[in-house]
């Protein structure tokens, strides 16, 4: 993408006045998307970013900068200016020799998105929108929406390092509104791979498309969601976010260190039932958080951050595990050049366990059945999360009954992680998701078995 | 880099159109800073500048869009052939077009403020620094702050087009906002505070480091209260997150394509009579004021809801065209790199009479709402189910009592309208597409033990 010596005299120019650490962060990203709404497709996008963010770092304060300016007059000034943002003192000449290391990607990419018509996409479109409303006359609108794109990065650092990727990644998501006695719902259904248009030959954009339909015809019978605590079983693959927010943003070094977390000081404790063990995984092939090197040019790794209930270690960024001269976990993103990096998930995931999925629910005397979770939200300081169920049930004497109606959840971490009694053996991964942090949005993925979780408050209106 | 400038940009785009297509041209740029102290020093540091421009090109019928995160005139070139293969595959729509002039002047609103662009760094650094100073010495609970940031743009954008639409805007901004940590080795609570601006002088350090001192330590000790319908009064930060969801199902966008639960309401009691609700970009207070919207229109006052009555949606130039009306300048992008939907941008109710001690006095039991979570997984907007986390204070006899967490609200948009008994006198403008205002709401489910 940039030339070698290009890279090192802009480091050179970082770290001109006196910073300890640079580095420099290139991105080419081309995307394209196509929209299909209310029958007709309404249009096509395609966008191009591309420049690179610079940081320096003097003791503990950060300077950063960006420009779309790829020239190296443009990758000077934008170095001067980090270095100026970090406010460094001293002088001096320090050269840098770059050593290119390579990690393995986590799966290969059969079919480049830019090699296919717009025209094969615009038909996967159409094929959704048929095959939705096919589903009856209760499904009144369906949108559909093709997304691809492809990131290629690059970075370099005063360290020496420097590292290349390759991100390509293909997405399909329907959504319908079904209309009926009890007024509109609606259905929502998608999959995401780090994989180009070969994704058609292993999902028929029809199932999705049905998925999403059956989802909101289904909630035209829902009842009111029950409010009060119960016990509450997630069916496998639906259920990641669960994860994701009751712990997983609180095992972030980052908000750990700035005694943001409920989970700080409790490395080597017991913090879950021992039937859980969790695991952050970026090689996870084909997975919506999977890379080859985060975007601070550390290969992905398989984390385990809880091991049989007990909590073994949390995720890091570069200059985290650098400062404390630990191994890196690849944990370091960003959503763009325009950003500096984080600690942020990759792939999150529930270790499946031993039991059956029908004895979890057949031993749940009342409570709530939940096949698909939405978005979620967490304070890490207090533990305090919610998440949204967009396909649940009643149980009612070991048995699914009544769909409900959508609504949130609430619990704090550290108890629901301990009461969490049964763990099956059916782990699936879910939905790709983008998860968000302080205004950047990176993409992750997540999954369980199916699991139950003694008490959980149900955010609905009914007794 | 090319010298090239804004009106430039949008020049050579339409400089590039072919036969009797239309083209469109929206080019921004901003200057933004980020600050962010921690521990008396300057964590982050950011400052940096942003543009882009998106090409609309609108050919038999058929709309492509592209754009590209440069103003290098190849960049700029290819976006627009970009935009116009993606037009090919599109369907035809017999109401696809760019905006055309509407005779309607945009009004005089003053946004920008030269001064900004002249604060020294240094300064900027220093307000942050004494935003988290002043957290930590607000209270003696005060444990930790979590951050402490201070933030500025200077936006400026053009757009053209080649029906002869022309139209500049630009405005700054800045803010400060703290995220405070309150008790001991037994409990953690959060609040927040914050201060917005035009320009740095307008920002109050001590009021936000008030803010999150106070909202932090009154959750110290909090319970989870039992599940019960009771009247809830919401804070104006709460209050302007549920009344940007319900500007959303106002949206003319969202009526066409069936997706809106107000679509056959026009004229309707939809809410309580003494619900109000205006959109009015041309009001210079709120955040997102603009003289003209984002295809070029001129921004105007609309009427939403009137006295409880439903009295019409916000159009873009293509609603309009679809529903047999006139735009009312309500077409709004998320920057360069998306095209225009019809949307509220600064919607507020009509204050009432009472500030907030006055409305929670005349409340025997209750809870005041002062933060809410999960509004993005809890809310429905289309069939208006509505369920989110929150956290607050008991009131009981009229006065406020013990702090409560972990525990939802819910309800439904429909029902919540309706269930409006007072709207308080506090109108407050927030860096949301909504104002917010002390709200007091009968019959809401909470549910937590």
């Amino acid at each position: 993408m940039l030339d070698e010596a290009v890279i090192q005299r802009t480091l050179g120019a970082a770290l001109r006045t006196g910073g300890e650490f640079a580095e420099v962060f290139v991105e080419d990203k081309r995307s394209s998307s196509a929209m299909l709404d209310d029958g007709r497709v309404e249009e096509l996008s395609s966008g191009r970013d591309r420049g690179a963010g610079i940081r320096v770092v003097v003791g503990d304060t950060t300077g950063f900068a960006h420009t779309a300016d790829l020239t190296e007059a443009g990758l000077q000034s934008a170095a001067e200016a980090a270095a100026a943002a970090a406010r460094s003192g001293g002088g001096g000449v320090r050269t840098v020799e770059l050593t290119r290391q390579t990690a393995p990607r986590p799966n290969d990419v059969g079919i480049p998105p830019e090699s296919v018509g717009k025209g094969a996409k615009v038909e996967l479109l159409r094929r959704a929108d048929e095959a939705a409303r096919a589903e009856g006359e209760a499904i009144r609108q369906v949108r559909a929406r093709y997304g691809d794109s492809r990131r290629q990065i690059l970075v370099a650092n005063s360290d020496g390092l420097l590292a290349g990727d390759d991100q390509v990644r293909t997405l399909f998501v329907v959504s319908t509104v079904a209309f009926g006695d009890t007024g509109m719902q609606t259905g929502y259904e998608t999959v995401g791979r780090t994989i180009g248009f070969e994704l058609f030959d292993r999902y028929e954009v029809e199932d999705i498309a049905r998925t999403a339909a059956r989802r909101a015809v289904t909630k035209l019978q829902a009842r009111p969601a029950p409010s009060g605590t119960m016990p509450v079983v997630i069916g496998p693959g639906g259920g990641g976010v669960l994860f994701h927010e009751a712990c997983g943003h609180g095992l972030e070094k980052d908000l750990v260190d700035k005694g943001a977390s409920v989970f700080k000081g409790r490395l080597g404790q017991q913090v879950a039932s021992p039937l859980v063990t969790l695991v952050d995984d970026g090689t996870m092939a084909e997975e919506w958080g999977a890379y080859a090197i985060d975007d601070e040019g550390t290969p992905a790794q398989r984390n385990v951050l809880i091991q049989d209930g007990i909590l073994t270690d949390y995720m890091w960024d570069f200059l985290r595990s650098r400062k404390e001269g630990r191994p890196r976990s690849g944990n370091g993103r960003r959503q763009s050049y325009q950003h500096l990096p984080m600690v942020r998930m990759t792939n999150t995931y529930l270790v499946g366990g031993e039991s059956e999925p029908d004895d979890i629910v057949a031993s749940t005397e009342r409570g709530v059945y939940i096949a698909s979770l939405g978005g979620g939200q967490v304070n890490t300081a207090t533990g305090d999360f919610v998440f949204g169920m967009t396909e649940a049930y009643l149980i009612e004497d070991g048995q699914i009954t009544d769909p409900l109606r959508e609504g949130n959840l609430i619990g704090n971490g550290p108890k629901v992680l301990t009461d969490i009694d049964a763990v099956g053996h059916d782990f699936s991964m879910g939905h790709p998701g983008t998860c968000g942090k302080d205004g950047q949005g990176v993409p992750v993925g997540d999954g369980v078995p199916t699991l139950r979780v003694q008490a959980l408050t149900i955010g609905g209106t009914a007794a | 880099m090319t010298a090239l400038d804004l009106p430039d940009v949008a020049d050579l785009v339409l400089e590039g159109a072919e036969g009797d297509e239309q083209v469109e041209a929206y080019v921004a740029r901003s200057r933004d800073a980020q600050i962010r102290a921690y521990e008396g020093e300057v964590e982050q540091l950011s400052v940096a500048e942003s543009l882009g421009v998106g090409v609309r090109v609108v050919r038999d019928g058929r709309q492509g869009f592209a754009y590209c995160g440069t103003f290098d005139a190849e960049a700029v070139r290819d976006a627009l052939a970009e935009a116009r293969d993606n037009a090919a595959f599109a369907e035809p729509d017999e109401w696809a077009g760019l905006a055309v002039d509407d005779g309607v002047e945009p009004p005089e609103v003053d946004l920008w403020r030269d001064d900004l662009l002249d604060v020294p760094t240094e300064r900027k650094v220093a307000m942050a620094v004494e935003l988290e100073n002043a957290i930590r010495a607000a209270d003696g609970r005060i444990v930790g702050v979590e951050s402490a940031d201070y933030a500025d743009t200077a936006t400026e954008v053009v757009i053209a087009t080649t029906t002869g639409l022309r139209r500049a805007s630009r405005y700054t901004g800045c803010e400060i906002v703290g995220f405070s940590l309150a008790g001991d080795d037994d409990e953690t609570q959060t609040g927040f505070g914050f201060s917005v601006g035009r320009t740095v002088d307008d920002l109050d350090i001590d009021r936000a480091a008030r803010d999150a001192a106070d909202r932090a330590t009154r959750m110290l000790g909090a319970v989870k209260p039992p599940s019960e319908r009771l009247t809830v009064v919401l804070d104006p930060w709460v209050s302007a997150q549920l009344l940007g969801i319900v500007a959303g199902t106002l949206s003319a966008d969202e009526v066409v394509r069936g997706r809106s639960l107000f679509a056959d309401r026009v004229d309707e009691t939809v809410a309580a009579p003494i619900v109000t609700l205006v959109e009015d970009p041309t009001d210079g207070r709120a955040w997102g004021a603009s003289p003209v919207d984002d295809e070029g229109l001129a921004s105007r006052r609309v009427p939403l809801i009137e006295a409880g009555t439903l009295r019409g949606f916000v159009h873009s130039s293509w609603t309009a065209r679809r529903m047999g009306t006139a735009s009312t300048g309500s077409a709004v992008r998320d920057g360069f790199k998306s095209t225009p939907g019809a949307s509220c941008r600064a919607v507020a109710l009509a204050p009432g009479e009472l500030g907030p001690e006055e409305l929670i006095g005349g409340v025997d039991h209750g809870v005041l709402v002062q933060e809410v979570s999960g509004l993005h997984s809890g809310v429905n907007p289309v069939s208006g189910d509505l369920s989110t986390g929150a956290q607050g204070l008991r009131i009981r006899g009229g006065g406020l009592a013990e702090p409560l967490r972990e525990f939802t609200i819910a309800s439904t948009l429909q029902k919540l309208l309706q269930d409006v008994t007072a709207v308080g006198s506090d109108l407050t403008w927030l860096t949301m597409s909504a104002a917010g205002v002390s709200l007091v709401i009968r019959d809401v489910a909470i549910s937590g033990q």
